[in-house]
């Protein structure tokens, strides 16, 4: 199970850099115009959920929910033995109890998930998440510093940011529903993608040691080996958190759908950004630490 | 053989006590709400009236008349913390009256001093002679009497209702009422008192004093709570999602352990043995701590099954390459284990601190998903790279581990060295 063929895949990170600074781009150009779409948790509003024992209709529920006096029109999307009312106000408590009188009257097995929120709560979640990630990039720099170097912490956390910000890009292109389990799948993935890369960077730092690298080349050639020599890993490993995350998302449970869709999609990018973007850029970096050296000699 | 031995005492042991006692521990595993049903509400506190402030101590003290009042409605191990400085949450499992319990708990706590009416059996006060708004706020301090014993000194803000009261009164009880609890003995109106100010003796120790002094402090200034979230999760909306997770769970980590024997054959078996020791460990913290699991808890438990996975496709993949290069398969499997604890060990730590820094600074449910990560990769260090490691060493050493086919490499990959 081996490649025997050999892959340039320093060279092949050009063309992944255009791709990733385009959907990045279309990603900005898309969260600036149309944000995000925020779940019920970061909206001030009631949402009900309503687990049923048999199907009903628009027909049915409208007629039976618009007289409990719940002033701002809902959304009612129905499911397979589900509905989901939104309100954008937040109901009071006996607003939600004649809600739930008046669902029972139709199906009397019915059980409710209410999630009432006041926005507050889910931005100030949102916001300590940002610091929490901000802060600790400090963190993963002062590190990978001291046990390699600068130039990969640079490179670690490029990548880092890069699959954070495509999850929440793609969320927002394809107009995917922001929950607050959301922040932590982004977390995740942050987690993910730093393991992934720094197991690629220990291989270029272990053949580092061996030889001496006088020229670009010579670098390029350690980068494409020390890649090759992990992909392996990196595939297995991809593959099985994959599973993991893929079984969630088909069999798990409706709350937690979005939650493994975006580990999917972040898992997917943390392999790629290990791959094609960490070690090329680092390589970049130490392109231009080796120049001065090579001028001087040439001298 | 000494050393076979103690590997296969190790495992059979290990596995007698994961197959005996997993049951057991499964059902012990707290559930958070989402998972059980029953609903949480978060309330931001703020003092009754504009201007006034709000202490630590106030705050403390809502919390706990809160979970007096749920305790008394009858619902099932009411939870409630205070969280920064005005916040209190609230998380009541398995509630049928939901909405009048919502209803109850929002009510400010309500402080009377109060008299046997007649009619009244004895040891019950009815008439309500003064509330918590008749205080002066925060005036209630514990002092000390002539005998050392600690009293709470009182001042009223009408000093004519509060000399008609303990005139009418005098030698008379009077009791203190918290909601509809009674709080101590009640004591007795020994002087009428005209300048406002009273103190309150009856045997308290110093603690109960102080306690009874919070209280009317916080009656005379009660808190207003309004709910900024809530959530409310239906019992059976709850078990499905429970169900549906572990399911998934289940069949995820099916499909990694037959990944990994039939990547890596006998070390593969191995691995995943670490892989079940790992998860067996965690629920086992998990009961211990007391920590409840939540479904982001859940997912973030079965994704880190994968990445414990993860060091164990790095240390066999190492050792598979070190045979390639033309090792001997004992110093493969030392290379390998040496060169792959490095390599797990730096890529754990940086994630170990994200996690750090996500516990420190996160609130709420990005909290409790970085404590789980934390305890996983610290769990996974100890069995996916040192148990793991020493388990394959013993296999190598005792012969078990003889042909490179075993690992899953081929005769003809092998370069002569």
């Amino acid at each position: 199970m081996r490649f025997k063929k050999e892959y340039d895949f320093v060279h092949l990170s050009r063309y992944f850099y255009v791709f990733s600074i385009a959907l990045t781009v279309a990603g900005l150009i898309f969260l600036a115009t149309m944000g995000l779409n925020y779940s019920v948790d970061f909206k001030a509003g009631s949402n009900v959920d309503v687990s049923l024992s048999k199907n009903l209709t628009l027909e049915q529920i409208n007629p039976a929910i618009s007289d409990v006096g719940i002033s701002s029109e809902p959304s009612i999307t129905i499911g397979e033995k589900r509905v989901n009312i939104r309100y954008d106000e937040v109901l009071e408590s006996d607003q939600d109890a004649a809600l739930q009188t008046a669902v029972k009257k139709l199906d009397a097995k019915a059980s409710f998930e209410i999630n009432t929120v006041d926005t507050e709560m889910a931005k100030e979640l949102a916001r300590n998440a940002i610091y929490a990630v901000l802060i600790s990039c400090l963190g993963i720099i002062a590190y990978v510093s001291i046990r390699f170097e600068w130039r990969f912490a640079l490179g670690a956390i490029v990548a880092l940011m890069h699959d954070a910000f495509i999850v929440v890009a793609i969320f927002s292109i394809f107009r995917l529903e922001v929950d607050m389990t959301f922040i932590i799948a982004v977390l995740t993935i942050i987690g993910y993608s730093i393991n992934d890369t720094i197991v690629i960077f220990d291989r270029i730092r272990e053949n580092l040691r061996f030889g001496k690298q006088k020229t670009y080349e010579d670098l390029k050639i350690l980068v494409n080996k020390s890649v090759a020599q992990t992909l392996m890993r990196s595939l297995y490993t991809a593959f099985t958190v994959f599973i993991a995350a893929f079984c969630l998302l088909i069999l798990g449970g409706e709350s937690i759908k979005m939650f493994s869709l975006a580990m999917v999609i972040g898992l997917l990018f943390g392999a790629y950004s290990s791959i094609f973007i960490a070690s090329p850029l680092w390589l970049l970096l130490k392109k231009r630490q080796k120049l001065p050296v090579k001028s001087s000699t040439a001298k | 053989m000494k050393r076979l031995m103690s590997f296969i005492i190790t495992v059979v042991v290990l596995l007698g006590v994961m197959v005996f006692t997993t049951p057991g521990l499964l059902d012990k595993v707290r559930l958070g709400l989402d998972l059980k049903g029953g609903f949480e509400i978060l309330y931001h506190a703020e003092p009754m009236e504009t201007g006034g402030e709000l202490s630590r101590a106030s705050l403390q003290k809502t919390a706990e008349s809160l979970e007096k009042r749920a305790n008394a409605l009858g619902t099932s191990e009411p939870e409630v913390t205070t969280e920064g400085t005005d916040r209190i949450r609230l998380k009541i499992a398995g509630v049928t009256d939901e909405a009048e319990v919502r209803k109850k708990m929002k009510e400010p706590a309500v402080l009377t001093f109060r008299s046997a009416a007649e009619g009244d059996a004895a040891n019950t006060y009815s008439k309500i002679e003064l509330v918590g708004s008749d205080f002066v706020e925060n005036a209630a301090e514990v002092e000390r009497d002539k005998l050392n014993q600690p009293i709470i000194s009182i001042k009223v803000k009408d000093k004519k209702k509060f000399a008609e009261i303990t005139e009418r009164l005098l030698g008379k009880e009077m009791a203190i009422y918290l909601d509809e609890q009674l709080l101590s003995t009640p004591p007795t109106v020994r002087a009428v008192l005209t300048d406002g100010a009273a103190s309150i003796s009856g045997g308290y120790t110093i603690d109960q004093a102080r306690e009874l002094a919070d209280t009317i402090n916080l009656g005379a200034l009660p808190l207003k709570l309004t709910e900024k979230y809530s959530q409310s999760v239906g019992a059976t909306l709850g078990k499905k999602s429970l169900d549906q997770t572990i399911m998934a769970g289940l069949i995820g980590s099916l499909i990694i352990l037959i990944f990994m024997i039939m990547m890596y054959r006998l070390p593969g078996i191995l691995a995943s043995f670490a892989l079940i020791l790992h998860t067996w460990l965690l629920i086992l913290i998990f009961v211990i701590a007391d920590f409840t699991l939540t479904l982001p808890g859940i997912a973030a438990f079965i994704l880190g099954i994968g990445m414990a996975v993860d060091a164990n496709i790095i240390t066999n993949e190492r050792i598979r390459e070190e045979m390639r290069s033309g090792k001997s398969i004992l110093s493969s499997v030392k290379a390998g284990n040496k060169t792959s604890f490095r390599t797990v060990m730096d890529a754990n730590v940086t994630t170990i601190i994200v996690a750090a820094v996500m516990f420190a600074f996160g609130t709420g449910a990005v909290k409790g998903f970085a404590l789980i990560l934390i305890v996983e990769i610290v769990l996974s260090i100890a069995t996916n790279l040192y148990f793991a490691h020493w388990m394959l060493t013993v296999l190598v050493k005792a012969g078990i581990l003889k042909k490179s086919k075993q690992f899953g490499v081929k005769e003809s990959d092998i370069r002569a060295l």
